[in-house]
């Protein structure tokens, strides 16, 4: 890991959305430490400033791809960026998904808007290994079907059940309207031998987490991934803080049994 | 329990009410794309899907009726049947083929004013399954997918 941003070229640019585009990276001289999924780099456009961005791949050769969604100056100028320019790129950081502890289960993924892009590489990775986990599902829910990442790549994705729901349906639309947990009852897995991921607004984290407990997955067997200010990546700065956590290092990706406590206190 | 499945018939009902409405249930199937009913009309009966997906939607002049919710096994379909003036507020379609009980809407309602005990049974669970489809649209409402700039890592 380094706190001084590497150089990594763009290789690669597709657009998901409206807002919403997918860098590929490789690096230009020594890449960085290898990421596993749901970890985050600090991403540098250079004369605006850095932004975390969670990793939506990983790459054997060092390349890395993150889907950044348009939202301010800095995520503006990282979207805008071409094949061939150069962004600076820190990390590893932060706790991944650590798919490995749900060896053996039936894995859940839940994913809201672009809280898909940091579920991407855990779904494939699990998908990749048939043998390792159990039923894989994949539950998506978005704004409007305009909104949807990785439409056609999820169609594919040999999974037991996916599952997706927009808030707003357009004329085309014929598939499913309203809360992603709603998807819940559709999915084919055994709540108490399977893991849960789960990615996206902190109200719909907290909604699909509970539901889940309900059914029965325990809840330290649900990893969720809290939103957080993060700034200096290092756990100095204090802005990623949440109660006892500093996300950067002991997040972004954390139990539901460590987050569930915290997400009721208003003052957090 | 989750929510969603709480507040299904063979969960929210007391087995004694819930056998007494299946006993005037009807096995209804329904082919794809099939209107079960229009937003305006008289509500006189309802439904408890066993498979398949059906669309609520909303008539909006001039264009095809935007849905706003999809229901699944062992959703209610209709609850206008249960509260004057017994007037569907949306309208509902199949999205896939629906296999379901009927129930005879005035039928029922008589069932619930000769039997108070009966009739306080279910109006709790319909009340309840309308309290969650509430919760759900105001969920919807707050636009959680919609752009953000929380600074973390996504």
């Amino acid at each position: 890991m380094t706190d001084v941003p590497v150089p990594y070229r763009v290789v690669a640019r597709r657009a998901e959305t409206a807002d919403t585009v997918t860098l590929c990276l490789e690096p230009v001289g020594a890449a960085l430490d290898d990421f596993t999924p749901g970890q985050f780099a600090m991403v540098h456009c250079f004369g605006r400033g850095e932004i975390p961005v969670s990793v939506s791949s990983v790459q054997a050769t060092g390349g890395l791809a993150h889907t950044i969604r348009s939202v301010g100056a800095v995520s503006a100028g990282l979207c805008a960026a071409q094949a061939g320019d150069v962004l600076g790129v820190r990390g590893p950081y932060g706790l991944g998904w650590e798919l490995e502890r749900a060896r053996g289960r039936d894995v859940v993924v839940v994913a809201g808007g672009i809280g898909l892009a940091p579920l991407r590489p855990l779904i494939l990775r699990a998908l990749a290994e048939p043998a390792t986990y159990g039923r894989v599902n994949v539950l998506i829910g978005a704004r409007t079907p305009a909104d949807l990442m990785s439409r056609k790549e999820i169609e594919r994705w040999p999974t037991s059940y996916t599952g997706v729901t927009v808030d707003r349906p357009d004329q085309e639309w014929r598939g499913d309207v309203g809360l992603v947990t709603a998807l819940l009852d559709r999915a084919d897995f055994e709540p108490a031998r399977a893991s849960a991921f789960v990615c996206g607004p902190e109200p719909m984290i907290r909604a699909t987490a509970r539901d889940l407990v309900f059914r029965g997955v325990p809840a330290e067997r649900i990893r969720v991934s809290l939103e957080r200010n993060m700034r200096c990546a290092t756990g100095h700065c204090g802005h990623c803080q949440l109660g006892p956590l500093l996300l950067c290092q002991t997040g972004p990706v954390v139990d539901w049994t460590a987050a569930e406590p915290l997400l009721s206190v208003r003052e957090l | 329990m989750p929510p969603s499945i709480a507040l299904r018939m063979n969960h929210a009902l007391p087995a004694e009410h819930r056998d007494r409405l299946l006993r005037v249930a009807r096995e209804a199937h329904f082919p794809q794309g099939t209107r079960l009913f229009e937003e305006g009309g008289h509500a006189n009966r309802f439904w408890i899907i066993r498979d398949g997906i059906a669309a609520l939607d909303l008539h909006v002049p001039g264009r095809r009726a935007p849905v706003v919710e999809t229901l699944g096994v062992g959703d209610l379909v209709g609850w206008s049947w249960l509260y004057e003036p017994y007037v569907w507020q949306l309208g509902a379609e199949t999205v896939t083929p629906v296999r379901a009980y009927e129930f005879d809407a005035v039928a029922v309602r008589l069932m619930c004013l000769d039997d108070p005990g009966f009739g306080r049974a279910v109006e709790h669970w319909v009340g309840r399954v309308l309290a969650h489809r509430l919760q759900a649209a105001r969920t919807r409402l707050l636009d959680l997918y919609g752009p953000y700039s929380g600074g973390g890592a996504r």
